[in-house]
C-alpha cells in the first residue's frame, strides 16, 4: 500500500467516485449461469464440453455481451475481418484497446486493470512474454486442440501457439530483383533498409535482425552476425531508422523492411510495385500464442472467442488468419481433413529449406546481446 | 485629500449569516487536487518504485544502470536534442518575434503570426513527423540528404517546426516591453544602433531570452510522440528507452529501470525550470 499524499486525498476521494460509478455501469463481470439454470463458473472451466458444450458456451457469452481485445490491428493478419465476423455470428461487441501496442503491453494492462470490466480478456502475444506470465492466464483447451501440434501449446492450455510466418524482406521493385542480403549494401540503397521497431523492445524486429544473422551464416544461438551486418548497413548509410509503416511504405519512404511474411505481402501493404524474398538459408519462422487472462471480466466471451479463432470452419478463425497471408498453427490438420482454405493458402509464400524456430533461450540471447550492443552498432 | 469611504455601513446584506462562510483556502482545492493527482502523485509514484525492484521490494540495484555507458547516451542524446532545437529555436523565433513586433501593433500581419504560431507552436506527433517523412526522403517533395536521417539533425529540424512558434509566442511581450523612449534617449548621446543593443536593448531581453530557451528546453525534453513517430529502431532519447523499459517484448522490459529513467528526466526538468525561475526574477527587475 502506497502512503497517501495529502494534496492528492481530496481528488483522489472524488475520482474514485467517479470511476466507480464508470465501471459499475459497464460491467458484466459476475460468474454466469447456464440457460438451464445449473450455475456455471466459465472462469474455471477448461473446456467448452466441461461448462456444458458450444451451445452453453455461446449463450453464456451473449449474456456478457462484450469481449475485450487489446493490441490487436485490423490490419495484422486479417483481424480486422476476424473481429467484425465475431461480432456478427454471435451478437458480442468487441472492444479493441491499443491496437499498436506491445505483447508487454498487453501483459501491463491485465496488471494494472485487473479487476476492472476494460482488463484484457485474451491476449495474442510473442513467445517470450507467454512463457514468462503463465501465472496471469487460465487454461483452455479449445474443441480442435488436438489438432494443433504437441510442441506449439503449453500441455494444460495456459498458451497455445495461433498463427505464424516467415521473415521476409519486403522492397520496392523499382530496385529490380533481390536474391542476397549482400545486395542491399550497394549504393542505390542509401537510406532505404529499415525494420519494423526497434529489436530491443520488438519481437518483429528482433527476428529481422535474427533472419540477417542466419543469412550471413550465424547461428541462432549468437545473432552477433546479424548486428554486424546492421552496422555494415550503417556504415555504407544505407540503414533507415525512421519507422517503417504501412503509410511509409506507401508514401515511398520505406524502400526496403525487414518483417514478418504476413505483414509484408504486396496484398497487406497496399503498394502494387511491392516484393517479397526470403534469403537462402535465412528461413526464420515464428509463431504468436492465445491466452485467456485469468481474471477475465468476460469469461465466456473469452472462451468462445478461442474456439472462434480455432474453429476450422470456412469464417472461423483458422482460415481468416489464412486469407490474411499468416499461417493457421492447424493448418497441416486442416490440410489434410480438408477444410482449409486452399486458393488462400496457395497465395502464400513459397518457402525452401528447414525453417528455424528460436527456442527460448535462444531468444533472451540475443535480446541481451541486442541491449549491449544494438545501439553502438547502428547508433 | 478625499479618501472615498468604501465600507458599507448599516444593515448586512439579507443574505448575510443565512451560510457558513466557506475557509479562505477552500477556493485552491480544485488546483491543489489537480496538481497533487496528476503532478506530485505520479512523480512520487515514480520516486519511490525507482527504488524498487520488479517484485516490489527496495533495492537500490537499479543505480548500477546509471553507470551504464549506454543510460548515459540516452541522457546524452536528450541533451544534445534539446540544446540544438532549443537554441535553434530560440535564435531563429526571437528575429521572427522582432520582425513581427517592429511592424504595426494593429496590423494584420501582426495578428496573423500569432495566430499561426498559436497553432503550430502546438503542432506534433505522428501528423508532423509524417508531414517531414512526405517532404524530406527517398521520394521527398523537398530533397534527400543523408544527414536527415542522422540524429540529431534531422529530428532537430522537426521539432524547431513546434519551437520556432513558440519563442515568438513566448517573447513577442519581452519585445513589446521595450520602450521606444529608450531607444530615443540613446540615440540622443549618440548611441550607434549597435551601441544600443550591446548595452541597452540585449541586456534588457537576454534574461527573458535566456528563459525562454529554457522554456524550449524543457518542451523538447518531454517530447516523445514526435521523435517515435519519426523513427522507432533505435532509442536515440530518454523518453524513448523508457517506452522500450517499458514494454519491451523480446523479454528486456523493466518498469522500475523506466521508473528510474524518469526519475533522472525529472531531475533535468527540475535544474532547467529552477535557472527558468531565477532567469524570470531577473527579466522582471529590469523591467519593473
Amino acid at each position: 500500500v502506497r502512503s497517501p499524499y495529502k494534496f492528492a486525498l481530496a481528488g483522489v476521494a472524488v475520482l474514485t467516485v467517479l470511476a466507480a460509478g464508470c465501471s459499475s455501469s459497464s460491467s458484466s463481470s459476475t460468474p454466469t449461469s447456464t440457460s438451464s439454470g445449473s450455475a456455471v463458473n466459465w472462469a474455471t472451466e477448461t473446456t467448452a464440453a466441461g461448462g456444458g458444450g458450444m451451445n452453453a458456451l455461446v449463450a453464456a457469452a451473449k449474456k456478457e455481451g462484450t469481449l475485450n481485445v487489446i493490441a490487436l490491428p485490423p490490419t495484422w493478419a486479417n483481424y480486422g475481418a476476424i473481429i467484425s465476423t465475431f461480432e456478427k455470428q454471435y451478437g458480442i461487441t468487441v472492444n479493441s484497446a491499443n491496437p499498436t501496442g506491445t505483447s508487454q503491453d498487453e501483459v501491463n494492462a491485465v496488471k494494472t486493470e485487473n479487476g476492472t470490466a476494460r482488463a484484457p480478456d485474451v491476449l495474442d502475444i510473442g513467445m517470450a512474454v507467454a512463457l514468462a506470465n503463465t501465472n496471469l492466464f487460465a487454461p483452455y483447451e479449445v474443441s480442435t486442440w488436438h489438432d494443433i501440434p504437441g510442441a506449439q501449446k503449453e500441455p494444460t492450455g495456459l498458451w497455445y501457439q495461433d498463427y505464424g510466418g516467415y521473415m521476409a524482406v519486403g522492397y520496392s521493385s523499382k530496385f529490380g530483383t533481390i536474391t542476397s542480403l549482400s545486395q542491399l549494401l550497394g549504393p542505390q540503397f542509401k537510406n532505404a533498409v529499415a525494420l519494423n521497431g526497434n529489436p530491443t523492445a520488438a519481437n518483429a524486429a528482433l527476428n529481422g535482425v535474427m533472419m540477417a544473422n542466419l543469412a550471413e551464416g550465424g547461428s541462432p544461438n549468437n545473432i552477433a552476425d546479424g548486428v554486424n551486418f546492421f552496422a555494415k548497413l550503417k556504415q555504407a548509410g544505407n540503414f533507415s531508422p525512421i519507422s517503417a509503416t504501412g503509410a511509409t511504405i506507401k508514401a515511398g519512404t520505406t524502400l526496403v523492411v525487414f518483417n514478418w511474411d504476413y505483414l509484408n505481402l504486396p496484398s497487406y501493404v497496399g503498394v502494387p510495385n511491392w516484393k517479397v524474398f526470403v534469403p537462402s538459408g535465412a528461413v526464420l519462422g515464428g509463431y504468436y500464442a492465445q491466452a485467456i487472462n485469468k481474471q477475465a471480466p468476460h469469461p465466456a466471451a473469452a472462451r468462445l472467442w478461442e474456439e472462434f479463432l480455432y474453429s476450422q470452419s470456412g469464417t472461423g478463425g483458422q482460415n481468416l488468419w489464412l486469407q490474411g497471408g499468416a499461417r493457421p498453427v492447424e493448418q497441416q490438420a486442416m490440410t489434410v481433413n480438408g477444410t482449409i482454405n486452399s486458393s488462400a493458402a496457395s497465395r502464400l509464400p513459397t518457402i525452401s529449406g528447414t525453417p528455424v524456430f528460436l527456442t527460448h533461450t535462444q531468444a533472451t540471447d540475443a535480446a541481451t546481446y541486442l541491449a549491449a550492443n544494438w545501439a553502438k552498432a547502428v547508433g | 485629500v478625499d479618501v472615498v469611504a468604501t465600507t458599507k455601513t448599516g444593515a448586512p446584506p439579507p443574505w448575510a449569516g443565512r451560510r457558513p462562510s466557506a475557509p479562505a483556502w477552500a477556493g485552491t482545492v480544485p488546483f491543489f487536487a489537480y496538481v497533487g493527482i496528476f503532478l506530485l502523485w505520479p512523480t512520487g509514484i515514480v520516486v519511490v518504485d525507482a527504488f524498487k525492484n520488479p517484485n516490489g521490494a527496495w533495492a537500490f540495484s537499479n543505480f548500477t544502470e546509471l553507470g551504464n555507458s549506454l543510460v548515459r547516451g540516452y541522457f546524452i542524446g536528450s541533451l544534445k536534442l534539446c540544446l540544438i532545437s532549443s537554441l535553434a529555436g530560440a535564435v531563429f523565433g526571437a528575429i521572427l518575434a522582432y520582425a513581427v513586433a517592429s511592424g504595426n501593433p494593429d496590423g494584420i500581419v501582426r495578428r496573423l503570426y500569432i495566430a499561426v504560431s498559436g497553432v503550430l507552436a502546438q503542432f506534433g506527433g505522428v501528423t508532423l513527423a509524417f508531414a517531414f517523412l512526405v517532404l524530406i526522403g527517398p521520394v521527398g517533395l523537398l530533397f534527400h540528404a543523408s544527414w536527415y536521417f542522422e540524429f540529431p539533425w534531422g529530428i532537430g529540424l522537426i521539432y524547431g517546426y513546434f519551437q520556432i512558434p513558440l519563442m515568438v509566442l513566448v517573447f513577442l511581450p519581452a519585445i513589446d516591453g521595450l520602450k521606444v523612449q529608450w531607444r530615443e534617449a540613446s540615440e540622443n548621446l549618440g548611441a550607434s544602433a549597435w551601441q544600443y543593443w550591446r548595452h541597452v536593448g540585449g541586456p534588457l531581453l537576454m534574461p527573458a531570452f535566456l528563459g525562454a530557451t529554457l522554456l524550449l528546453f524543457a518542451n523538447a525534453l518531454s517530447a516523445f510522440a514526435t521523435i517515435q513517430a519519426w523513427e522507432n529502431q533505435i532509442a536515440y532519447v530518454v523518453p524513448q528507452q523508457i517506452a522500450t523499459a517499458m514494454s519491451s517484448e523480446v523479454g528486456l522490459s523493466n518498469v522500475n529501470v523506466a521508473d528510474l529513467l524518469a526519475l533522472g528526466m525529472v531531475i533535468m526538468v527540475a535544474i532547467v525550470m529552477t535557472g527558468y525561475a531565477l532567469l524570470l526574477r531577473r527579466a522582471g527587475r529590469w523591467l519593473r
